[in-house]
C-alpha cells in the first residue's frame, strides 16, 4: 500500500473512541515511568539504614562488615580467633567481639537467634569525640577507629560514649582496647579477611570494602531484596557494620 | 611534735605576706632572729586599712596558741580525717600499682563507679561554694560578704578533694598531665572540664590570697574569673554526661543546666554547715553580720531547693510520658525500681524536702535546725550524685535489642577500696577545714569590706 499517496484523513475524522485509546496508552506509558521513579524512591526508603550511610564513602578502602545474622550458630570460633590473633586477655569482660543471644519463645519455627557484635567503626564515632587526648581516632585512610595506646589516660569516657559496648580497659596494655578489624595483626600483613570473618564456618561475617562496587560487602548492602539494618541507628553514629538475613 | 607542721602552714601565710610586700613595693626588714617581717590580716574593727606587722615567730606562736586552745575533740577529728586520707592514699596507690580491676567493682558495662560520683560531688560542692560566695564579694551584695573567705577556702579544699579522688579513679593520671597539653581534643567535654577546672583552681587560690591580703580589687577580678571558669567547667562536666548520645537518661541539654543549679544548692548547704561548725570549733559567737549572711544563704538555699525539685519533677515526668526507650527504664528504676529507696529517702527527702521544711521553720536564724538541714542535704546530695551516675549507666546499651545478656538493668556495688578512697576525699575536706580554721584564724572578714 502506497501510504505516501493516500489522502490525509485529518484529525477531525479520528473517532472519539480511538482518541481516548491513544491518550490512555500515552498515560499508561507515562504512568509506568513515573511509577517506576516513585518506586525507586520508595525502595530507597525501604533500605534507609544502608543507603543513608552508603551514600558517602569517605575512605578508600572503606572497611565494613555485613553480618548474615540468621546463619550464626554461636560456635564462637570468631571469638576464639579474635582472642588469639589480637592477644585479648583472658579476664571477665575482656573481648573485642562477642555473640549475643536472642530468644523469641512465641515465634513459629526457630525461637533463638544469635547476633554477633563488634566495634561498628562508626562514621561519627562518639568515642572519638569524647576522648580528651585523641587517644582514639578515626584513621584517615581506611576509617577504622584506632587506639593510640600511649595517649590513653583511662578515663573510660569512650566506654560510656560507645552505644555498642565495644570497648574495654586492657590492663596488660594499660589502655582501652577495641576491635580494629585486625588492621595491625592481619590486614597489615596482606591478609584480606579479619580473624573473625576468616574463622567463621557459616560465612556469617562478610568483611570488605564498601567503596568498591565489585566487593561482596557493597553488593550485600546495595540491594533491595533483603532487608539490611544497623544496630542502634538512633544513636546517630553512622555505623559501618550492617546486618541482614539470608 | 606539731612544730614542723605548724611551720609549714605558716610558710603559706608567709608567702601571702611576701606577695603583698612585693605588690605594695614597701621595704621590709630582715632580722636574723625572727626571719622576714610580715603582715597579717587586719582584724575586725581595724579601719585604718593598714596591715599589721608581725614576725614569722609571732605568726608561729599565733597558730600554736590557736592549736593549743583547741580541745581534744579537735585533735581527734584531725587524727581521724588524716587517717582517712592516709588510708585512701594507700588504697589508691595499691590499686594503681596492682591494677584497678583487682580492687574496684566497676565493669565493662558500668565503667564509672562511686569514685566518679564522689568526684562529681566534690566539684559540684566547690563550684557551688564559689558561686554562692561570689554573690557577696564579687557582685557586691553586702549581706553575703562575711562568708567570702571561708567559702573560697572551702571551695579550694573541696576541689582538691575532688582531684584527690579522681586521681585514683583515672587509670593513668600521669598521662593526662602530658597529653591533655600536647594532644588536646577540643570536642571533648572531659578535656574542657579538666582544663577549666585547672584554671578555676588557680583563680580560687589567687582569690584567697588576695582576700587575705585585703586586696579587694584583684580579689574581685580573680573571684569573677574563677566564677566564670567554674560555671564553664561545671557545665562541661554536665555535658560529659549530657552529650553522650547512647545514654538516654543523661542525653540532652538538661544536665549542664541542672549541674549549675544543683551546684548552687549544694553550695548553700555547705556554706551553712561549715560556718556553723567553724564557729563551734573556734568557740566563738557569730556577730550580727555573719548571722545575716547565713540567713540570706538559707533563703537562697530554699529557692534553689525549689528549683531542683522543679527540675527533678519534670525530669521524671519527661522520662515517663510516652515511655521513651532507655530513659523510661531508668526513671522507673528511680521511682519504683532498684534505686527507689535511695531516690525517695535520700534524693527527695534528705536532700530536698526535709531541709526545705527545716530551713523554712528556722527562718534562717535557728542555727541548730539549719545545721541539721544542711548535714541532711549534704548526705542526700551525695546519694543524688551516686544515683545520677549509676542510673544512667545501669541501662544496658543493648536493652532494646532484647537479648538474653542485657534484659535487665545492671548492678554495681562499690568495693571496699572504692569506699575507702571516697571516705578519704571527705577526710581531706575535713582535714583542710579543721586546719584552715586554726591556721587562718576562723577566716575572719573585716566589717568594712569596701
Amino acid at each position: 500500500m502506497d501510504l505516501d499517496n493516500r489522502p490525509n484523513e485529518g484529525i477531525e475524522n479520528v473517532p472519539m473512541q480511538q482518541r481516548r485509546d491513544f491518550l490512555k496508552m500515552g498515560l499508561a506509558i507515562t504512568g509506568i515511568f513515573a511509577g517506576g521513579s516513585l518506586l525507586s524512591v520508595a525502595s530507597t526508603f525501604n533500605r534507609a539504614h544502608a543507603s543513608d550511610f552508603a551514600k558517602k564513602y569517605p575512605f578508600k578502602p572503606h572497611y565494613s562488615m555485613v553480618m548474615r545474622q540468621d546463619r550464626c550458630i554461636d560456635c564462637e570460633r570468631c571469638m576464639e580467633a579474635c582472642v588469639k590473633t589480637n592477644h585479648v586477655p583472658n579476664v571477665h569482660g575482656a573481648y573485642r567481639t562477642t555473640i549475643l543471644e536472642k530468644e523469641t519463645p512465641d515465634a513459629i519455627g526457630g525461637k533463638r537467634e544469635f547476633i554477633p557484635v563488634l566495634c561498628n567503626q562508626c562514621n561519627l564515632p562518639q568515642c572519638v569525640r569524647v576522648c580528651p587526648t585523641k587517644a582514639t581516632y578515626k584513621d584517615k585512610s581506611n576509617g577504622i577507629v584506632m587506639m593510640d595506646i600511649k595517649k590513653c589516660i583511662g578515663c573510660l569516657t569512650c566506654q560510656e560514649g560507645c552505644p555498642y559496648n565495644a570497648r574495654y580497659f586492657n590492663e596488660e596494655k594499660k589502655a582501652v582496647d577495641k576491635c580494629n578489624f585486625c588492621i595491625d595483626t592481619r590486614l597489615a600483613h596482606g591478609e584480606k579477611q579479619t580473624a573473625c570473618a576468616f574463622a567463621c564456618p557459616a560465612d556469617v561475617r562478610v568483611f570488605g570494602d564498601l567503596s568498591n562496587q565489585e566487593d561482596r560487602v557493597f553488593k550485600l548492602v546495595h540491594q533491595i531484596e533483603k532487608q539490611v539494618w544497623v544496630l542502634r541507628p538512633e544513636a546517630g553514629t553512622r555505623p559501618n557494620v550492617f546486618y541482614t538475613k539470608g | 611534735m606539731y612544730q614542723p607542721v605548724i611551720r609549714c602552714l605558716c610558710y603559706l601565710q608567709h608567702f601571702v605576706c611576701l606577695l603583698q610586700r612585693d605588690m605594695v613595693g614597701r621595704t621590709r626588714f630582715y632580722t636574723a632572729s625572727t626571719g622576714f617581717t610580715l603582715h597579717t590580716t587586719p582584724h575586725k574593727g581595724d579601719k585604718s586599712g593598714m596591715v599589721q606587722k608581725s614576725t614569722l615567730n609571732e605568726l608561729v606562736s599565733g597558730v600554736v596558741n590557736r592549736l593549743k586552745s583547741a580541745g581534744m575533740g579537735f585533735y581527734l577529728m584531725v587524727f581521724i580525717s588524716a587517717m582517712l586520707v592516709l588510708a585512701a592514699t594507700g588504697a589508691g596507690l595499691q590499686a594503681m600499682i596492682q591494677g584497678h580491676e583487682n580492687f574496684y567493682n566497676v565493669t565493662r558495662e558500668m565503667p564509672w563507679g562511686i569514685l566518679i560520683a564522689a568526684y562529681v560531688f566534690f566539684v559540684v560542692t566547690s563550684t557551688g561554694l564559689c558561686l554562692v560566695s561570689s554573690i557577696g564579694h564579687v557582685f557586691g551584695v553586702q549581706d553575703f560578704m562575711p562568708i567570702a573567705k571561708r567559702s573560697v577556702f572551702l571551695s579550694i579544699a573541696t576541689i582538691l578533694s575532688g582531684f584527690f579522688v579522681i586521681a585514683f579513679e583515672i587509670k593513668l593520671p600521669w598521662r593526662m598531665a602530658i597529653y591533655n597539653v600536647i594532644s588536646p581534643n577540643l570536642t571533648s567535654n572531659i578535656w574542657w572540664m579538666g582544663t577549666l577546672y585547672g584554671i578555676y583552681l588557680m583563680f580560687m587560690f589567687m582569690e584567697y590570697i588576695f582576700l587575705n591580703m585585703n586586696k579587694h580589687r584583684p580579689a574581685v577580678i580573680c573571684g569573677f574569673s574563677g566564677s566564670v571558669a567554674g560555671i564553664l567547667a561545671h557545665s562541661n562536666l554536665g555535658a560529659v554526661f549530657g552529650l553522650l548520645m547512647g545514654r538516654e537518661f543523661w542525653h540532652g541539654p538538661y544536665m549542664p543546666i541542672y549541674f549549675i543549679a544543683s551546684a548552687m544548692m549544694t553550695g548553700c548547704a555547705v556554706i551553712i554547715m561549715f560556718h556553723v561548725l567553724g564557729f563551734k570549733l573556734n568557740r566563738e559567737k557569730m556577730g550580727p553580720d555573719m548571722e545575716r549572711a547565713l540567713e540570706v544563704t538559707t533563703k537562697i538555699g530554699i529557692l534553689l531547693i525549689c528549683v531542683i525539685l522543679f527540675f527533678t519533677t519534670w525530669k521524671m515526668i519527661s522520662g515517663i510520658a510516652g515511655q521513651p526507650g532507655g530513659k523510661y527504664e531508668a526513671v522507673m528504676a528511680l521511682i519504683q525500681g532498684k534505686f527507689a529507696f535511695s531516690f525517695w529517702v535520700f534524693e527527695i527527702m534528705a536532700a530536698m524536702v526535709l531541709p526545705l521544711i527545716l530551713f523554712m521553720i528556722s527562718r534562717g536564724k535557728n542555727m541548730k535546725l539549719m545545721l541539721i538541714a544542711s548535714v541532711s542535704m549534704i548526705i542526700g546530695i551525695f546519694v543524688m550524685r551516686f544515683n545520677l551516675v549509676m542510673v544512667g549507666q545501669s541501662v544496658p546499651v543493648y536493652l532494646e535489642l532484647g537479648v538474653n545478656e542485657y534484659k535487665h538493668l545492671m548492678d554495681y556495688v562499690p568495693s571496699l577500696y572504692e569506699m575507702i578512697i571516697t571516705a578519704g576525699g571527705f577526710g581531706l575536706t575535713a582535714l583542710l577545714f579543721l586546719l584552715g580554721e586554726k591556721v587562718f584564724d576562723g577566716h575572719k572578714v573585716e566589717a568594712d569590706h569596701h
